[in-house]
């Protein structure tokens, strides 16, 4: 596979559990700058494919190439290193941590064992730790135990946690599962914010979500790519309604 | 002054002051040697503990064999102890003198080339941390880069304890077998049977215990604490947040490891012998009921864990000999379902609730010279500036005019 100016590039990815080809030779671009949203029907298998990106799910044959460098091999903590940033579907946070702690632990230094013994709480963290929790609008609950927080803060808390890292891809799963209208609105504008400067895959169910922010549309149906472009074209495409309507 | 003071609330050094001056000041001063000396054994038994405290507690992976590492450090401290008491001229009735006496009755003629390097003092003391430490490095890098944790960690440490426990009793001209290595006597010519000596292996063993809680807490407070924390509750998030989860579980094993290998050396050197008795499996899981009695979250609980179950196992063994196995495992199971956190849980949880309600209580019950105006019906003129106290209650501030 030759280089490409794609943020990731996908190619004939194919995972198979016992047989069942769970992701079918699929191709997928994303671009630097990009927020793609996958969408599709349950088990089309797209938190398959993002477990296939960032490493929690071995590739049964394929590639996946971020910036160039093949991903298949590589051990999931390397991955993060890299710049690949992943959120869970079900909030996954440090409940017995402060919100504070949470993010400091995100930060991308000390991350190996001695790392960790020698790393000090700098004013650089703090002041880290403090715009990102501005940005999630948390910025008044750093004290507070994770667990505590409502669920939607508990979402927008994970992604703070990715942003601390500073990732070149996000990629995110359900971010508003579970969430009111008030909250979607706001998760909305914060997802416009944060991929400024980064590719962004976000897995979505919500159409209406979908259309606000996905710069560009792939379905996936069966492990394969049903139709990609522009939100409009493929609301209109009749494989796609066949797919989400039935017979 | 108030350096200080952010230092103890830091490294919650209260507590620690306090385990200090009951170790260093009441018990030596209230005990006589005999039994100052049975406190120090267990004080040896309490590095197994804070290193539970760190592995189990901090890591949330419960290893049941760290008997193995308490007495690796035992038998190397015992080895180098052993061959200073086998000099040939108290061994000269043997058939080769010079060699330690368990070696000769199993018609082994010559020292074993891995008994050489022990004639060293410096030699045995590194290889007090340092063979726990890379037993504890071999088996937990196997585990954990695969990912083996819990339940499955735990019996395979425990496999690991009766492998070591039968590898030890089955070499018997090389280890002493069953009946361990006896007949300690001196390090480097001081006689370590002596109460002065009982003395000052006792205050020995105090300082390093303090020196290794010190050690914990300071990980415990850093980045790796948290880290360490954040782990037992996601693994998952951890991993995907660009760290290498099995190193750090594996440096915490070895660290748990190496501090039960210098409790060994101290229970060798306090008690004047090693034997497998303290490496298989029961004692290990004893060691567990240590943390778990005194809570695993804390190291000071796991220290007075140790000295109380211990106190309570001498006691009862002296009163009650057959018994003490079915009390203690009462012990341990009522501990765990009502205590999950044990003694220290108790008093956090308990005792420091009812002491702040109770202080506040009181504090309420003795009148306070409340402000004139804000008891009177009706509302005096305004006092001036002066003489209205400042720090007045935000909800009694609107009932002035």
């Amino acid at each position: 596979m030759s280089n490409t100016d794609f943020a990731l590039a996908v190619e004939d990815l194919t995972v198979s559990f016992d047989g069942f080809k769970a992701i079918d030779s699929l191709n997928l671009y994303i671009d630097r700058n990009e927020l793609r949203v996958i969408i599709g029907p349950n088990g089309a298998g797209k938190t398959t494919l993002l477990d296939l990106i960032c490493g929690k799910t071995r590739a049964s044959a394929g590639s996946i190439k971020f910036k160039n460098t093949e991903l298949t091999r590589m051990a999931e903590h390397k991955r993060v290193r890299l710049g690949i940033g992943r959120k869970f579907q079900t909030p996954s946070i440090y409940e017995n941590l402060s919100v504070f702690q949470n993010l400091e632990v995100s930060y991308p230094a000390g991350r190996s064992v001695f790392g960790a013994l020698a790393f000090q709480c700098t004013d650089e963290v703090r002041e880290k730790v403090r715009l990102v929790a501005e940005d999630i609008g948390l910025h008044a609950r750093l004290a507070t135990e994770a667990g505590l927080l409502s669920h939607g803060q508990k979402q927008w808390l994970e992604i703070g946690m990715l942003l601390m890292q500073e990732p070149e891809l996000l990629m995110l799963d359900e971010p508003i599962a579970g969430m009111s209208a008030r909250e979607r609105e706001l998760t909305g504008h914060l997802l416009k914010r944060i991929c400024r400067n980064r590719a962004v895959i976000v897995i979505e169910h919500d159409m209406e979500f979908v259309k606000r922010i996905a710069h560009k549309v792939t379905v996936m149906h069966q492990g394969k790519i049903l139709a990609e472009g522009p939100m409009e074209k493929v609301q209109a495409d009749p494989k796609v309604i066949d797919v989400y309507l039935g017979h | 002054m108030n350096l200080l003071k952010t230092w103890i609330l830091r490294y919650q050094l209260a507590s620690m002051l306090l385990l200090t001056l009951l170790l260093a000041v009441v018990l030596p001063l209230s005990l006589d040697i005999f039994r100052l000396n049975l406190v120090g054994k267990y004080l040896s038994y309490a590095f197994v503990a804070i290193g539970l405290v760190m592995v189990w507690g901090y890591g949330g992976v419960l290893s049941l064999g760290q008997g193995v590492f308490f007495g690796l450090g035992g038998y190397a401290m015992a080895m180098f102890l052993k061959l200073e008491a086998s000099d040939p001229v108290t061994t000269k009735i043997q058939s080769t003198p010079g060699i330690p006496d368990f070696m000769d009755w199993n018609q082994i003629t010559e020292l074993p080339a891995l008994w050489v390097p022990f004639k060293s003092l410096p030699f045995a003391l590194a290889a007090v941390i340092v063979v726990p430490t890379a037993l504890a490095w071999i088996v937990s890098y196997a585990m954990f880069k695969r990912r083996v944790g819990g339940v499955y960690f735990a019996i395979i440490t425990q496999a690991v304890a009766l492998i070591v426990t039968v590898l030890i009793i089955g070499q018997q001209g090389y280890t002493g077998g069953v009946n361990g290595m006896t007949d300690l006597k001196t390090i480097w010519g001081w006689d370590t049977r002596t109460d002065s000596a009982k003395y000052l292996l006792y205050f020995l063993c105090v300082a390093l215990l303090l020196a290794s809680m010190l050690l914990c807490r300071w990980i415990q407070t850093g980045k790796f604490g948290t880290l360490l924390l954040a782990m037992r509750d996601k693994e998952d998030r951890v991993r995907f947040s660009g760290y290498d989860v099995s190193n750090f579980k594996v440096f915490t094993f070895c660290l748990a490891a190496g501090l039960s290998g210098i409790g060994g050396a101290l229970f060798t050197l306090q008690v004047g012998f090693m034997s497998p008795s303290f490496v298989g499996i029961v004692p290990s899981i004893e060691m567990v009921i240590y943390a778990a009695v005194g809570g695993r979250m804390s190291l000071v609980g796991a220290v007075y864990g140790t000295l109380l179950v211990n106190a309570g196992k001498t006691y009862f063994s002296e009163s009650f000999p057959d018994l003490w196995l079915f009390l203690m495992a009462g012990l341990f199971i009522g501990v765990t379902m009502a205590f999950p956190m044990g003694l220290a849980g108790v008093w956090e949880e308990h005792v420091v609730p009812w002491w702040r309600g109770r202080r506040e209580a009181m504090r309420r019950a003795t009148p306070q010279p409340l402000p004139a105006h804000v008891l009177a019906p009706v509302p005096p003129p305004p006092p001036s500036e002066q003489d209205r106290p400042a720090p007045l209650p935000a909800h009694l501030q609107g009932t002035q005019p």
